[in-house]
């Protein structure tokens, strides 16, 4: 039963091993969907190409109902299965700077990665700023500790709060995407083509 | 007469190669991948994918190796430290080597592989690395705020169903939605 490394399954000694070619598949993956160019990731934002809705939103289905089928026949504990706790202001402030971030640099941490991979000059000025951000945030930390611990809420479940169950969640969340699929389909067909 | 159909093979040949630069497998098809993938690091690792807190370890690393006593009192790197062996031997640095790895055969198997600068003809090079930069730097900061980044937060949190994770990716492509408008000039 899973997660496997956690409950000493697999030897911890083969964690490195997998970490890497875990990182490979990512980065094969990220590559050849089309991340390691930012001019197509930032046509989200702008109605030109909705790639990054569509793997997004299909890998996020994808694992979390894999997630609840393994539970469900028993193959892995959810128990043990991390995710980052909830502190309030500090995930909400922290996703709209990051998202500030995201359409000034047209990269996100891990697809500025992926294009530094191939090449992409302003993907290693986006890893390095990435680099100085963190620097500065852990300098500045003694600023940022009261939104960064305040209004701890702890390992708390969407569908917990939502007083749903997980499989209803789901159920919703895969309708919502399939609902931006159609529509992100319709407004492509009617915006202008950004050639890239 | 030869020379037509040869003129003809050459600019088909041709468009096939432009085109292999720029074709991408199925976007669906590298969701439910992506999907998979993820699926399998849960179920090995008990966690997610990552990337900011790989690059996060080598700022703990740097500054540890530079100024050890700078890194033992400041409360947010020191977290990173652990039992003294060096923040850079940790899950993530080597996924986010993997990535590097991976992104490279997918690009050379692609002819994508190229030093370049991408950015749109109506700002100068200068101007991408400058707001490149900038972008990281945001990124750095609200990555650390938030707990994770688009990958570790936003993705892996929500296929777990974690709160944070939903609202924090309901941020990013809130706020990139919200901002765009200001920006555009640097992408259309």
């Amino acid at each position: 039963m899973g997660p496997l490394i956690p409950q000493g399954i697999i030897d911890g000694g083969w964690s490195y091993v997998i970490a890497f070619v875990t990182g490979a598949f990512f980065g094969m993956i990220l590559e050849s969907s089309g991340f390691s160019s930012s001019r197509k990731i930032v046509g989200l934002f702008y109605g030109y190409d909705f790639t990054v809705l569509r793997v997004f939103f299909t890998a996020t289905i994808t694992a979390m109902i894999g997630l609840l089928y393994f539970n469900y026949m028993g193959w892995i504990d959810l128990s043990m299965v991390y995710f980052p706790p909830m502190y309030l202001w500090a995930a909400i402030s922290g996703g709209l700077i990051m998202g500030l971030g995201f359409i000034m640099g047209g990269f996100c941490p891990g697809t500025g990665l992926c294009a530094v991979g191939i090449g992409k000059l302003d993907a290693v000025a986006n890893v390095v700023g990435l680099y100085l951000g963190i620097f500065l945030f852990s300098e500045a930390y003694p600023f940022f500790e009261k939104l960064y611990m305040g209004n701890a809420m702890g390992n708390l479940r969407v569908n917990e709060v939502l007083g749903i169950s997980s499989g209803l969640f789901a159920f919703l969340f895969a309708s919502i995407a399939l609902a931006a699929f159609i529509i992100t389909a319709w407004i492509q067909k009617r915006v202008k083509p950004v050639d890239y | 007469m030869e020379q037509p159909n040869l003129k003809k093979a050459a600019e088909a040949e041709n468009l096939i190669f432009m085109d292999k630069s720029k074709s991408y497998i199925n976007s669906y098809l590298g969701g439910v991948l992506l999907g998979l993938l993820l699926l399998a690091t849960f179920y090995i690792n008990g966690r997610g994918l990552g990337a900011s807190g790989a690059i996060k370890d080598s700022v703990a690393a740097t500054v540890n190796e530079i100024a050890p006593g700078h890194a033992r009192e400041s409360e947010y790197i020191s977290k990173s430290l652990g039992d003294g062996e060096t923040p850079l031997n940790s899950w993530l640095v080597f996924e986010v080597l993997g990535i590097l790895a991976g992104s490279f055969i997918s690009g050379a198997l692609a002819g994508r592989l190229k030093w370049k600068t991408e950015h749109s003809p109506n700002i100068s090079i200068r101007t991408r690395i400058l707001f490149a930069g900038m972008g990281g730097i945001l990124f750095g900061i609200g990555s650390q705020l938030a707990r994770g980044c688009t990958s570790g937060a936003a993705l892996s949190g929500s296929a777990a169903m974690g709160l944070s994770g939903i609202v924090t990716m309901m941020c990013i492509f809130g706020a990139a939605y919200l901002f765009a408008w200001f920006f555009r000039k640097l992408w259309i």
